[in-house]
This record gives C-alpha cells, structure tokens and sequence, in this order.
C-alpha cells in the first residue's frame, strides 16, 4: 500500500502535505481502498475553521460512509472542486487529484505531533 | 389453523439432527423465572370461521351512506387493474430490494413512480415514498433545517392539523421551533404576517410550509410565498394534493424546493387511515437531503440497463445515528398503486378527476346555499370548501341519522376559532352523484328548518 | 404461481426432491432461474400520444372556470398515455422479474419472511374495511374499531405489558414514538439532564438513527465474545444522563441475551428506560414477554411476526406496547371500549400527556387487519408453535449449513442464526457477497449479509416455520454446494449471478452520477419518444 514519506498521517488516515504554513489535505490510499468506490465528497466552504479532531465532511462508498476528520487546526483556503463531479478520483490518485482540502495551518509546528510515514504503515500493517 | 408445513415426522427429524429429544431444549436459554407458559388469547380459528369474523367487524362498519367527508383523505375511482397488479404475490410479498439481480420489478416501479410524480410536482428528485402525507411533511421541515443549517420553521396553520401535529412531534428535540401562522378572513395564509415572521434577522427561518389547495380547500397565493422565503433565504415546502396538481400549478413552477403531501388518491383505499403514500419531491439541489429510498438507473457488467437502490450512504443501516432520517421502510405498494392509477388513468384521465371533482363541489356549494348554509371563506377552491351552519356538530350528527356524512366539523381541530366553531368541510369528487349532493341539501334544508 | 420463460418455481423444485433440485439448480441451458428473464422498457417508452382513457366521466367544459388563472398548471401534464392492456402486461412482465415469498424460499435474517396467508389479504380488502375514512364518526366504524380494540389487547398480552398504540407505521416509526414516550416520562419527573441513549454495537441501524432523530446523543456499547451484551461495558456507559438503553431481544445475532435480567437491573439502578426492538419476537411468542422480564416499552413488526406481507419494502405497522407507567405518555388515540360495549376514539382531552401523533389518523389498519386475522387463526396454542417451528428449523439448518461454514457464536440460536463465510474468503477469496449472488443462480434469495456489523463476512439466515423441510434441506446442499465452487472454481462464483435478467450492476456509476427518473421529462414539453 502506498504510504509516501513526505506526508504526514493521522490515525484517521487522513494525510497531511505541508509547505510552511500550508498544507493540502486528503485520505490514504489505504484508507480509499477500505471504502472502495468513493460516490460522494461533502467538503466546508473555503473560510471555514478547522478544529483539530473535529469532522470537516464526509465521504461515502456505495455501501458505506464515513467522517472526514481534520489533522489540525487551521483555515480552509481552497477545496478540491473536481471531487464534486469526479468522487472517484479519490480511488485512482488518492494523493494528488484525489487532495481535498488546501488549508492555512495555525500553528505549523503542530504538523509534527501527527505521525510519520514509517508509524502510519506500522499502523495499518496491524489493522 | 396454522401456515407451518412440520409432519411429526418432519420434527423428529430435525430434532434427530440436533441430537435434542423436544424442541423445549432450544428455549432453555430464556431465565426459567422469565419463561412464559403460554398465551390468554382466544382459542385458533378454522378459516371458515376465521372469513365469517372478518365478515362479520367488516359487516359492522357503514361505508354505504353518502359521504362529503375529505380533509385529506378522498374517495376516487380506483380503476380495476390496480388492485389486480396489486395482488400479484410478485409484488406484494417481495422484501425491500436489497438484491437487485432479482428485484428489477419492484425498482423499475419504484423508479417509474419517482418518474411520474417529478412531473406531477415538476421537482427533478422524489423519495421512493414516506408513511403519510404527515411524516412526508415532517421530514420535508426537518429537509429545510438540515439544508439550510437554520431552526425555524414557519407552517400556515391551514395545513392539515394532523400534518402540524406529527410535524411538531419530529421537531420537538429542545432546539427545533415550529410556529404557526395565521389566515386571514378569506381563509388563506397571511402574507404579511409571514412576511413579518420572516423579517426577523435574530432567528432567520429554515422553511415556510403552505398547503395548497390549504385543508379549508382554499387556493393559497404560493407564488408570493416562496418568493418572500426566498428573499430570506428560506427554503419553500408546498404540502400537495396529487390529483389537483393535474390543473393547479405544479411545486416546481412556483418555485417550491421541496413537494410534500399525502398520495392516497391516487388509487389507494382510504382503509380508516392507512397505508398510505407519503409524497417527498425537492429540487435537484436539494438531492443529499432528501430522506429516505432512492432508486436509480445503472447498468449491469454487460451493459444491461438496469435499476438500483441508491446514495444508500444517507440511510440509517450504514449512517446509524448520522442518517438523514430513520426510516428504512418505504410503502413501495403504496407506490406502486400511484404508479398503476396513473398510468391506467393517464394525463387526460387525470384532469378530467380533477375538473370533475371541480364541477361536483360547485354544484354542491349551490345546493347547500339554497338549502341554508353558504360558505365561511372567499378564497377560489378545487373541490373542498367550508360552510357555515348554526351548531355544526348537531348538524353533522342530525344528517348522520339520515345517511349523510356531513363532512367535518371544522371545531374540532380549531376549538378556539369562532369562524370555524360552526364550519362544516365538504369535499366533491368526481364519485359523488348530483343525487347525492339533492340529498345532502335536502337534509340541511330539514336540519336548519 | 408465476414465472418467467423458461423457470421453474422452487417450491416446485423443492417438491421434487432435495438432492434433485440442487443438481437442478447448476445454472446451464436446463437450469432453473430464480426469476423471470425478461428486462422491460419504461412507461414512457411505451407510451403513444392519443392511447388510453375511458376511466372516468368528462366533465363539463367549464369545471374548472373558478379556479384563477395564477392558480393554474401552466406546463403540461407529460404523464404516458398507455392503454389498459399494455399497462397490464408492462406490469405483469416486470413482477415476473421479482423473488417473492410467493414464489421461492427468502431466508432473510432479521425480516421473517414467512408465508403471508391469502385470507388476510381478502379480508383487508372487503368494503367495510378498505372503504372507511379515517376520520368517519365512532358510530360508522365499529367493526374496525372492535378489531384495533382486540389487537391492542392481543399486543399487550404477547408482549407482557399494558397497553398499546397501533398508530405507529412501521418499526422504526415505533421507535421514535417510544423513545419519545420515554422523554415525556423522564420530563414529566423532572428529570431533565438524560441526552443519551445507549445502543449495543450489533443493534439494527434504525435504533441509533432514532435516537439522533429524537434529539439524543448516542452511546455504543460493544457485545461480548458470546455475542450478547457486555454487561461491563453497559454499566459504564450508563449514568445519570441515560435516558434509555435500547436492545434487541433475542438479539441481532438470533441468541438470546441470557444477561437479560442483569442489564435490565443495571439500566433501571441508573434511573434509565429500557426499550425493546421486537423485530425478533418471531422466536419467543408465548415463551418470552419482554414486560414480564423488565422492560419499559417495545414496539412490534407486524409485518414480521404477524405475518403482513412486506410490499416490496413496506407497508408495515409498528405498534407500541408500554408498561403502566409509560401508558400515560402514548400518542392519542388510543380504541376504547365504553361500559356500553361500544367502540370509539380516545378524546385528545382525555389523556393530555400523550406525546403529539406521529402521523397522521389511527395507523396503517389495512396491516392492522391482516395481523388480527393472522393472531386469532392461530390463537395462543398456535403463536406458541409458530416460534418452536421458527427456531426448531433455524437450529436445524444452522447445523447443516455449519457443515461448511463458520458459526461465529454458540448455539442453540433462536429464529435466525450468524454463519460467517470468513474461511471461504482465506482459502479461496470468495467473499460472502459472492456467496449470496451465487445462491441467485441455485434458485434462491441470499440471507441477509454483513450484518450485523461486528459479523465479519456475515450471513444473517432466518428460515421462518413456514418452509417445509424438503426447502431448508435444499437451501443447505445449495450452501455447502458453493463452498465447494469457491474451492473447486471460485470464478464461477466470482461471476454470479448468470441466471438472472441482469448480472451484477454498476452501483458505483448510479451514486456518483444519479439518474432517478425518465430522461429527459421535466423542463421538456413532452416525455414519450417519438
């Protein structure tokens, strides 16, 4: 399974790709395998605040459905309109087009309190 | 009598197979202190004498007289081959169509009903049924208050008091506020006052829910009231009679973004109160709100068109307590009667029920105004209008004892109106004779002497 | 009895012999399908402008003079015109492509899918019942009144408790309305600060989905390695905001919850209600009354246990049965009868603590009239061996099909029972979904599959008493049959079905992209192709 070592991962298997104080946020390719056939992507309006933790929307697969969590506190500066009409991207390129979120990270040394890629794939490799 | 094909022999088998000598060894695991002996019920019945009971309640209910009683329930012609499709074991005892390789009946139907009533309503989206026209309209307010992330709902209290009732029991978690609102003299919903309630900015509104024809029968200004719910950026329920929308303005061309109602007459008994269809259309917008069974068109691997229950990830057996709602029945039967009377009865067919229940209740408003009793309101109506007699509920009860079913009187459900503490409702459809209608004014005419 | 070209029932298959059918079964030239073949064209496809008509009278040219042209339909009416005939056969055609209790075994766990006795389905229909409006006067509706009377006696006799409401349209509608009477209790004592409600992981979706739709917050608690509650696991989750526990007895997984009087003790201690789903209750009637053991309130399927037919998805009807204390707060009317003898509608002034209707008029009676007919042909005797006969056959069935399969929890089961078809997945990678397209091509509906949630590749499996042995021996040899497939050839069962009109569909394309009606037809000035 693909875990990319210059992302950052929550046990949530959201990922993180941060450039400062921005970063771009999507799901693992583990975690889209999991949900097989993504059918649906509901993101928050750009501005909206991200609370570390909290649910920032929500994706469905044809059989199931799942929170959206966010790996830190920030702001949203952009969403990935594509998804809207084009869900399956988040199967066939889970970290690139398949990105969710672009966000402006409160307090970019937070990034390191999520886990790296190494832990993530321990994790996953024990699920 | 019993539907359990077990011989004797059938058991000792399978308890030979289980190596247990009496079924009582699976029962073992209930606590003994809880383990129940057995049932006071009456003793089983042959179904000779089983057929004669039936008979015998059905013989005690009178369905004979000559009825003006609607208030949300009416008696159509239900063309012969409904109840027949209806009756088809395929039909009627298939489960929910979880397995669709094996259930394509029942979602085409289901797909075909979604089909006819988008363009009853001209909503693009409908919800493969609800309970009733009540739990439709509950769930069409709780639509507007997830869509809109606002908590307040205004309802015209000339919605069918039922209607308000169940709606009010499906918002009463602390946080959701119904209010209702008035009419005015001519018996529809008060603009202004729904303008006013709108116009406060410190608890913006979620939905504004107007009947139409309204349950005094009445033609609300819907036009005008989804243009002030918009202006507030509230959302616009229109709570619908079926068979009306074949001559009134459909939801969609008023700009309503969610349709609700009650579909019984469209070919389905009024059985003392259900099962019923519950009516839910909304904008395509309005799609993920939308609470309930969806079916929709898709193709199987050989490219097969084929039917589909979907965006299944609402639903209560995936989304447990984040489902949009939790109804996992839907009345696919119920459903399925709309879809074999529209289809029977057709377009034309549709607007001559309409236009002939139209024809009826203006003969009849003529007949009971020379009999005594004029109408409350001044609003245009369908095929359902108020009159106003002295003592309403003497009345009803005096014409009872003559075979004639009165209508409703109208007090009951609003005790502390006095314009409509002495109203009868009276509806006409394209069942009710001018022989009927002679009668009822004739016994008004004997009552108000 | 009906069927497509070519097919063959399987009650007619089952007739013939168990190990016959299952060779019949092979999908093949002389298969048998589980349903008819034919694939349908849509009513707007079908229809020709000018066809139909002769339904109802014209009416006069001037009906609809009153009505003000602002209130008018402007867009046209672009409903198909189709006559009678093709209507029919359009429709008979597309049953034909429908399983059915009718016409095969539906071994559906959690849905009792019994046989549904044609006499209930006449006497629905006589006059006196289907003609009576809902909101006729007492004095016109005394046979329907009697009968709802009876009904709420015979529903609080099997359920232990004291009384009922049959207003309820289906299960889950049954149980808004007792949560909410448990709010209104709770409120009415003052005792404002209980939000949550407590649900067991292997609980139907429908109880925690009721208790958001109530207002409350939901806690899971996980079952036990023995499948049942974990009574630890309860009794930290509950507290002085529980208002309720919800719990299904027998349980989900078809055992009975043999803690039963311990969680029951620990919910009440915690000053919490405890609600039953009695979507199970085909396994104990006569033998186990949920108010006899402590619980607070229930509601019952009556499209389940009492036999009403599911529609294709619905009508049902979920009455709700309380005990004394809770009888207060049920939704008004409540059928009484007055020391005269007669019947007639609780007055709303008379009971002033109900909680508000959940729907409109007295309930779905047309269900209510079946499930009358269906309690009193067989009386307390005859319910009694209902539910021996569901459970003797599910154990016995349980017993053959884990010949091959694996039986996550002990037995004996009630009325249904849990296989897992895990070992097939390791050995072979056929997943339980394969299994269940693959009992489509052996002449027979899937049980329900993977659920309960905590079931990994789960089959949920309910016989019911109204199958002969001769269908549940066929039912087994199909099962053990495509365990053997899946070792022997599992991309036969990869592929299933290949009997039926249509192979597996393309779910992913119809959520993405949603086509829920004719195309194209509204905003278009007419819908029929040309």
């Amino acid at each position: 399974m693909n875990v990319p070592e210059d992302l950052r991962y929550t046990p949530d298997h959201e990922w993180v790709r941060a450039d400062g104080e921005e970063g771009v946020v999507g799901i693992t390719a583990y975690a889209a395998d999991q949900l097989g056939d993504v059918v649906f992507v509901e993101l928050p309006a750009t501005g909206t605040r991200l609370s570390a933790g909290a649910s920032f929307g929500a994706i469905e697969s044809v059989k199931t459905a799942s929170d959206l969590f966010a790996p830190l506190a920030g702001e949203v500066l952009a969403v990935n309109d594509a998804l809207s009409t084009q869900p399956e991207l988040v199967n066939s390129d889970p970290y690139g087009d398949g990105w969710m979120l672009r966000v402006r990270i409160d307090d970019p040394g937070s990034i390191d309190r999520l886990e790296d890629a190494a832990a993530y794939r321990t994790r996953i490799e024990a699920a | 009598m019993s539907y359990g094909p077990h011989t004797a022999d059938d058991r000792d088998r399978m308890l030979a197979a289980l190596g247990i000598g009496s079924v009582e060894a699976l029962f073992e695991d209930i606590p003994a202190p809880m383990r129940s002996a057995g049932l006071e019920l009456p003793p089983p019945m042959a179904e000779l004498d089983l057929a004669r009971r039936m008979s015998e309640l059905a013989g005690r209910n009178r369905v004979d007289l000559a009825s003006f009683l609607g208030a949300g329930v009416y008696r159509h012609y239900i063309p012969a081959a409904v109840d027949e499709i209806l009756s088809r074991g395929e039909f009627y005892t298939a489960y929910t169509p979880y397995q669709p390789e094996i259930s394509q009946g029942t979602l085409q139907t289901i797909y075909e009903y979604q089909s006819l009533i988008a363009e009853l309503t001209r909503l693009g989206v409908v919800s493969a049924s609800h309970y009733d026209g009540a739990t439709a309209t509950a769930e069409a307010a709780l639509m507007a208050i997830r869509a809109t992330g606002r908590d307040r709902i205004l309802a015209s209290r000339a919605i069918h008091r039922h209607y308000l009732d169940a709606t009010r029991t499906y918002l009463d978690r602390g946080s959701l506020h119904l209010e209702e609102l008035p009419t005015t003299v001519d018996g529809t919903t008060d603009l202004d006052a729904l303008e006013r309630a709108l116009g406060d900015r410190q608890h913006p509104v979620a939905g504004v829910l107007l009947g139409q024809p309204n349950l005094f029968g009445l033609l609300e200004p819907m036009g005008a009231a989804a243009e002030l719910a918009h202006a507030a950026g509230a959302l616009f329920v229109a709570v619908v009679e079926p068979v009306s929308l074949a001559v009134l303005a459909a939801p969609g061309e008023y700009g309503a973004d969610i349709a609700a109602g009650e579909g019984q007459p469209l070919g389905i008994a009024p059985q003392y109160g259900g099962p019923y269809l519950g009516l839910l259309a909304s904008t395509e917008a309005l799609m993920r709100q939308v609470p309930g069974r969806l079916v929709g068109e898709t193709r199987d691997l050989d490219g097969r068109r084929a039917f589909v229950m979907t965006l299944r990830a609402r639903e209560q057996d995936i989304r447990r307590e984040k489902a949009a709602s939790n109804i996992c029945t839907n009345q696919a039967l119920c459903a399925l009667a709309a879809t074999v009377y529209l289809a029977t009865i057709g377009p034309h067919g549709l607007r001559d029920v309409a236009a002939m229940g139209a024809a009826r209740a203006r003969e009849l408003e003529g007949a009971l105004a020379a009999a005594g009793a004029a109408r409350v309101h001044g609003a245009a109506y369908l095929n359902e209008f108020a009159i106003r007699v002295p003592d309403a509920e003497r009345v009803h009860a005096r014409l009872l004892e003559q075979d004639v079913l009165a209508g409703l009187p109208l007090g009951r459900w609003y005790p502390d109106d006095d314009t409509l503490r002495d109203a009868l409702l009276v509806c006409a459809t394209e069942v009710t004779t001018s022989e009927e209608i002679a009668r009822f004014a004739a016994a008004l005419r004997e009552v108000l002497r | 009895m009906s069927h497509g070209p070519g097919g063959v029932s399987l009650v007619e298959a089952s007739l013939a012999g168990a190990a016959t059918a299952v060779e019949e079964a092979r999908p093949g030239p002389a298969g048998r399908a589980a349903v008819g073949a034919t694939l349908q064209p849509t009513l707007a496809e079908l229809s020709r402008p000018g066809r139909g008509g002769g339904k109802v009278p014209h009416p006069p040219k001037d009906a609809l003079d009153g009505i003000p042209a602002d209130a008018r339909r402007v867009s046209p009416l672009a409903l198909p015109e189709l006559n009678e005939p093709e209507v029919v056969r359009h429709l008979v055609n597309l049953s034909h492509l429908n399983y059915s209790v009718d016409t095969g075994f539906y071994p559906l766990g959690s849905c009792t899918m019994k046989y549904n006795p044609k006499v209930n389905e006449w006497a629905a229909r006589l006059a006196g019942f289907a003609g009576l409006h809902p909101l006729a006067p007492d004095a016109l509706a005394q046979g329907t009144l009697e009968l709802m009377h009876e009904l709420q006696g015979a529903l609080a006799e099997i359920g232990g408790m004291h009384a009922v409401t049959l207003q309820p349209a289906a299960g889950a509608q049954g149980e808004l309305t007792g949560i909410l009477m448990i709010r209104a209790y709770h409120r009415a004592r003052g005792d404002t600060e209980r939000s949550q409600v407590i649900v067991p992981d292997s609980s139907h979706g429908t109880n925690p989905a009721t208790a958001s739709m109530a207002g409350y917050e939901t806690l899971t608690v996980r079952s036990a390695s023995d499948g049942g509650v974990d009574l630890e696991a309860l009794r930290s989750a509950l507290g002085p905001r529980t208002a309720a526990v919800m719990l299904t007895n027998p349980s989900t997984l078809g055992l009975f919850e043999r803690r039963i009087e311990a969680l029951l003790e620990v919910v009440h201690d915690a000053g919490a209600l405890a609600y039953m789903d009695g979507a199970n209750m085909n396994a104990v009637l006569g033998r186990f009354r949920p108010g006899d053991a402590g619980f607070d309130v229930m509601h019952f399927n009556l499209h389940k246990t009492f036999s009403t037919p599911h529609g294709g998805g619905g009508p049902g009807a979920g009455p709700v049965a309380c005990v004394e204390r809770l009888a207060p707060y049920l939704p008004g009317p409540l059928v009484i009868r007055d020391p005269d003898g007669r019947y007639r509608l609780e007055r709303s002034d008379e009971r002033p603590t109900a909680i508000g209707r959940v729907r409109a008029y007295q309930g779905n009676v047309g269900v209510l009239v079946r499930a009358y007919a269906y309690i009193r042909a067989h009386g307390g005797t005859g319910l009694r061996e209902v539910s021996a006969d569901a459970v003797l056959a599910a154990n016995y069935l349980r017993e053959r099909v884990g010949t091959a399969y694996e039986l996550p929890y002990g037995g004996p089961c009630k009325h249904e029972f849990v296989a897992s078809a895990r070992n097939l997945r390791a050995a072979s990678g056929v997943r339980t979904l394969d299994v269940a397209k693959r009992l489509i091509d052996h002449g027979f509906h899937p049980p329900t599959i993977y659920f309960p949630l905590i079931v990994e590749e789960g089959l949920l499996i309910e016989p019911t008493e109204t199958e002969t042995l001769e269908t549940l021996d066929a039912f087994a040899e199909a099962m053990l049959a495509i365990a053997r497939e899946a070792h022997d050839d599992p991309q036969r069962v990869l592929a299933a079905p290949t009997t039926a009109p249509v192979r597996r569909l393309d779910e992913a394309s119809a959520a993405r992209r949603p086509e829920l009606r004719w195309r194209p037809m509204v905003g278009r000035e007419t819908p029929c192709p040309t």
